[in-house]
């Protein structure tokens, strides 16, 4: 792994919070500071944005203990903390509680597991544990990561960094301010439609939603099983990279992981480092109709053409595809969603853990309550959706033509993928709205995840990248959308995208 | 899924004319399809790594994914795959290359999840069939599928102040759900065609089988019509019916009650009921009033199930012999009657110990068949113990019927070194020599009993002569007396002939 | 489809969900009741854009990896998680002598 990372946002003269974990390896490796100084200089950050609301639980005692491991790692030097091995050593980062961490409060951002200490650690958090990374605490998150905003979490709404007016997008917001905010240098996240990639782009950060089955869902809590994929939020590509290859991988505890080796992302980033100046020379970069009409607000659209002029002069080429079908992905997604998400949030029913409503009657009665008391009315909504479309006389209706427009989208990015090697276009139509603006209106609120969610139903890897900025002073993201199991060329993209500019480097003034 | 719904009304082919001997009233004939759960021997659960041990304190085996935590996700079990299969093959049906785990929701405190996990469209096996035996002769009854599941835990009502205890030890376990056609037409088939399944799962060692334990339950689908009706009636769902003898009453009571509402011309309400042995009746299911609605969908944590024929033909090549064709087998290479074969096959164990007994040097099968289903079963049957664990390996039964066939003993005494051998006195021969039980067939030994014997009953030697024959027994009889049971009872009754023909 | 706010009550009973809090008045159920009917309805209208899209003889897609085909994995039948009954019931509502305690069922 070759860690001269140019892209990352070093410079020797940026203070701690903006260094890239590449540097971090390396200044806790020359002794320049400890884990523990590391660790206790976010939480200070943390302590200090608390008017953001990103984290719902703040780990401080697990997290010096984790780093003071980590700085014992370190310092005896040996193969285990040796910066391929365990790049992650004695890095701070923050997870979505909607991992499971054990001893820990998962609260997934929900009044009915308020109360829940998660008696085990899921795959993603093991593994980043073993790896040596310091959890400083579990980010906010709409509940159940069912939301566009982060303004559905029973522990309130997360505030934009770039404009405390505004939200930070969801479901992963309470990661993606914390990570804007440098109150970590890195996040895990939950994507089921665009809560990786929509946060980014609206907190101008690096997002990315590898290939289903490329990360254990083992221990995420699960809102649709068929779309729900873990992922990054990180301030640059490489970070990404890092993170991205440290908690996927096989996992025999959950069904639907691949059985294949996780490529070597860093390295490949190294790699593809081309002297000429064109490292994306025989790139072809698709850019479907679908995803450039009216409804992208125009300053998100001159961005999002200036970047893709910026690609074209590393080397790609571009050419026009068509997601035929793409107008269903909305649709399709608000059917196939709230099923599965019915059917997952079945078995909070306040028996065996979390709320239960006082004095219930009989036992339907302590469901309902408990359920009802639990549950936030987003959630509720989605569950009673959910229930519907899959009920007696409505499956065949709602449902099973969802499935079908599952395939009919699928198939078109199967087509597009024929002539080109990643597709690009805007993460959102537009910048980020204000706290309230569409609370009332939670049709509105869906279509934020318009370029978004079809990638979900295909199971494809995409990444939102900051891609520049409206007249506002709000990030603009680029989305990059690779084909199946192939994360790889569109982090390459992004990466040398990044090594060209340096929109991922600005960070909000509050935060600098 | 109900054999009701998706039976067509001519299902039954010709039984109409056997239920119209089975009821009284001649004109109803009652259509029955029966739903067996049997839970499949595995060690750890379809899709949960728990163990699934029967009796272990509540909930000590109920493991994350058991009580359904957030996050944890179901892993399929091979064996049960392959248990499912087994079955699958036995009853020639067809195995399918694809199947599918689909969710089906219903609140309920001992579901964990909100759902079980089942299969729906696409199960595992599918339609097969399984011949029974009715007083009219062998009859086929149709099975229409048999899909995997996963079982649910216990409520305990009892001692809790007003409040039910939720045991989740059992949820998780594997359970094959054998789905028949609505081919039966009376309780007494219903209860033929629930034997013939349990004894084919414990042949098949694909389950213990036991009832007390709930590893094989039953429900069934009850309605009646008009004979010469193709319309099937409303049908009624009994529950959970644990027991042969309860399946036959509750089928009877069932169908009585149909009968009943009908001819006062009300109409059967279609609902779930539960069958009550103690007052022998059944009644609406409360928790069931309502009517369902599953929500079936594909379960996104599964992939669909795919078989290749590897997998299937090595389940087919470890397939043990089925009963049907043990039964033929008996009959055509023991010489067993047909009623002997049937017997010793109805159980995998009892047909074992016998071709172990009659494949012994110097057994004859029938004599070991006579002895097996005579003082062998009977002696299990008094002290409630199985094949498996009698006292009597089948080496030393096989002893026994050898000491038997070279005359060291005779057929009573035979019967006594059983009794000791079963009491755990120790070995056949053992038991022969240290009771000194060898019998005398030395000639000259044996004709000086007898002639110590004629004299002394010079009454009874002269009614013999004078042609009254039957003396002789009284006679042979006290020869054995004198012997103590040791002479071999062919040569008394020879020696004993030539002697009074002798002197005649 | 509109949705009325019967449905939204058998719904809410199907998917055990009490939507207004216990205290409230019938009138705030009602009020509540009828947001929820009208924001399904508003929902349904439009997820029901699918139908312009005409999806005859398309075979469902209920998850990405069948595109791939992916068969399911078969584990070896082994137990591996012992009792941790302990923590488990640390985090549970009601429990008492080892099991989870519910008002009274009845069958």
């Amino acid at each position: 792994m070759n860690f001269t990372d140019s892209a990352a946002a070093t410079d020797d003269a940026a203070p701690m919070h903006r260094q890239s974990i590449a540097a971090h390896a390396r200044a806790l490796r020359r002794r320049d500071y400890s884990s523990v100084e590391l660790t206790r200089h976010f939480l200070a950050r943390i302590a200090a944005a608390e008017d953001l609301n990103a984290f719902i639980t703040v780990t401080e005692d697990r997290a010096l203990a984790q780093a003071e491991a980590a700085d014992r790692r370190l310092a005896a030097g040996d193969e285990n903390s040796d910066a391929d091995a365990a790049p992650l050593l004695g890095i701070p980062l923050a997870h979505k509680d909607l991992f499971c961490t054990a001893g820990v409060l998962t609260s997934c951002g929900s009044k009915i597991l308020s109360n829940f200490i998660a008696p085990y650690d899921a795959t993603v958090v093991d593994k980043l544990n073993r790896g040596g990374a310091v959890t400083v605490g579990k980010t906010n998150l709409d509940e159940f990561a069912m939301g566009s905003s982060n303004e559905t979490s029973c522990a309130g709404a997360v505030r934009n960094p770039w404009d405390k007016t505004r939200v930070p997008g969801g479901s992963s917001g309470g990661s993606a301010a914390a990570v804007a905010a440098r109150l970590a240098p890195v996040a895990t996240g939950t994507d089921t439609g665009g809560s990786i990639r929509q946060p980014a782009a609206l907190c101008g950060l690096t997002g990315i939603k590898p290939s289903y089955g490329r990360v254990s869902r083992r221990g995420m809590v699960a809102f649709a099983s068929s779309l729900d994929q873990a992922g990054v939020l990180a301030t640059n590509a490489a970070d990404a990279a890092i993170v991205l290859r440290a908690m996927a991988g096989f996992d025999a505890a959950d069904s639907t992981s691949l059985q294949l080796d996780v490529p070597d992302y860093p390295a490949l980033l190294a790699s593809a480092r081309a002297e000429s100046g064109k490292p994306l020379a025989g790139k072809t970069i698709g850019l479907p109709r679908e995803f450039f009409g009216a409804d992208v607000a125009p300053d998100v659209a001159d961005c999002i053409d200036a970047a893709l002029a910026q690609l074209r002069a590393l080397g790609a080429s571009t050419v026009e595809v068509e997601l035929p079908n793409s107008a269903a992905g909305i649709p399709c997604y608000y059917v196939l969603a709230p099923a599965e998400a019915s059917s997952n949030l079945a078995r909070f029913d306040g028996v065996r853990y979390g709320h239960r409503a006082a004095d219930a009657a009989d036992i339907d009665d302590l469901y309902a309550r408990s359920r009802g008391e639990g549950f936030g009315a987003e959630v509720k909504r989605r569950i009673m959706v959910g229930t519907f479309v899959l009920s007696s006389g409505y499956y065949d209706a709602y449902y099973l033509k969802a499935q079908k427009l599952r395939r009919l989208i699928a198939d078109d990015f199967r087509r597009a993928f024929e002539v080109c090697d990643l597709l690009a276009g805007p993460t959102t139509p537009a910048t980020a709205f204000e706290l309230g603006e569409k609370t009332r209106d939670p049709v509105a609120m869906y279509l934020n995840d318009i370029f978004t969610n079809a990638v979900n139903l295909a199971g494809l890897p995409a990444l939102s990248i900051p891609a520049g900025f409206d007249r506002a002073n709000l990030p603009v993201g680029l989305q990059l959308i690779g084909d199946y199991l192939d994360e790889a060329t569109p982090l390459i993209a992004a990466h040398c995208y990044q090594q060209a500019t340096d929109w991922h480097r600005q960070t909000p003034a509050e935060y600098a | 899924m109900n054999a009701a719904d998706t039976v067509d009304a001519a299902a039954g082919r010709g039984a109409a004319a056997d239920a119209a001997a089975d009821h009284a009233a001649g004109q109803w004939e009652s259509v029955i399809g029966l739903e067996v759960h049997v839970q499949l021997k595995t060690r750890s659960k379809i899709f949960a790594p728990s163990a699934t041990d029967y009796g272990a304190p509540p909930n000590t085996q109920a493991c994350g994914l058991s009580i359904g935590l957030p996050g944890l996700l179901p892993v399929m079990n091979m064996e049960a795959a392959k248990l499912a299969v087994r079955f699958g093959l036995a009853v020639g049906a067809q195995i399918n290359r694809r199947s599918v785990f689909a969710r089906k929701h219903y609140f309920y405190p001992d579901l964990p999840k909100g759902y079980q996990i089942s299969q729906y469209e696409e199960p595992i096996v599918g339609a097969g069939a399984l011949e029974i035996d009715t007083a009219a002769g062998p009859k086929t009854i149709r099975i229409t599928r048999a899909h995997l599941e996963e079982d649910a835990g216990k409520s305990l009502h009892e001692d809790f102040h007003g409040q039910t205890g939720i045991d989740l030890n059992r949820a998780g376990t594997p359970l094959l759900e054998i789905v028949s056609e609505a081919d039966l037409r009376s309780a007494a088939e219903a209860a033929a065609y629930l034997r013939k399944i349990h004894a084919l799962v414990r042949y098949l060692d694909i389950s213990d089988g036991n009832m007390q334990e709930g590893s094989f339950r039953c429900d069934a689908n009850v309605s009646v019509r008009r004979v010469g009706d193709t319309a099937l009636g409303t049908r009624t769902e009994l529950k959970n019916i644990n027991s042969f003898r309860f399946v036959e009453k509750a089928i009877d009571y069932e169908v009585r009650r149909h009968i009943e509402v009908r001819e006062s011309g009300d109409a059967i309400v279609q609902e779930t009921r539960l069958y009550d042995a103690d007052r022998d009746q059944t009644r609406p299911m409360r928790s069931k009033e309502e009517a369902h609605d599953y929500r079936y969908f594909p379960d996104p944590d599964l992939p669909a199930m795919l078989l290749d024929d590897d997998f299937i033909d090595a389940v087919r090549a470890a397939l043990p012999e089925l009963p049907d064709a043990r039964r033929r087998r008996f009959e055509s290479d023991f010489g067993l009657p047909a009623d002997d074969a049937a017997q010793l096959t109805a159980e995998r164990a009892m047909a074992d110990y016998f071709e172990s007994v009659a494949g012994a040097d110097g057994v004859d099968a029938k004599t070991a068949a006579n002895w097996i289903l005579g003082d062998f079963a009977a002696a299990l049957n008094r002290d409630g113990v199985g094949v498996e664990q009698s006292p009597l390996p089948p080496a030393q039964m096989a002893r026994l019927l050898q000491r038997l066939a070279d005359q060291t003993i005779s057929g009573k005494i035979a019967k006594e070194v059983f009794a000791a051998a079963w009491q755990g006195e120790g070995g056949v021969d053992a038991i022969i020599d240290a009771r000194g039980l060898r019998q005398v067939t030395d000639h000259a030994a044996i004709a000086s009993v007898v002639a110590r014997v004629v004299d002394d009953h010079p009454q009874q030697v002269a009614q013999y002569r004078a042609g009254r024959h039957k003396v002789l027994g009284f006679l042979v009889g006290k020869v054995m007396q004198a012997t103590a049971g040791k002479a071999n009872p062919s040569s008394v009754n020879q020696i004993l002939r030539e002697k009074l023909g002798g002197a005649d | 489809m509109p949705i009325t706010r019967e449905q939204i009550a058998r719904i809410a009973h199907l998917a055990r969900l009490a939507t207004a809090p216990a205290e409230t008045t019938e009138d705030a159920e009602a009020a509540e009741a009828e947001e929820y009917a009208a924001q399904l309805s508003r929902i349904l209208e439009l997820v029901e854009q699918m139908n312009r899209i005409d999806t005859n003889g398309v075979a469902p897609l209920s998850h990405p990896q069948q595109l791939a085909e992916a068969a399911l994995r078969l584990r070896a039948d082994e137990v591996t998680e012992t009792d941790r009954r302990a923590d488990y019931q640390r985090i549970a509502p009601a429990a008492e002598d080892g099991l989870y305690l519910v008002p009274r069922v009845i069958e």
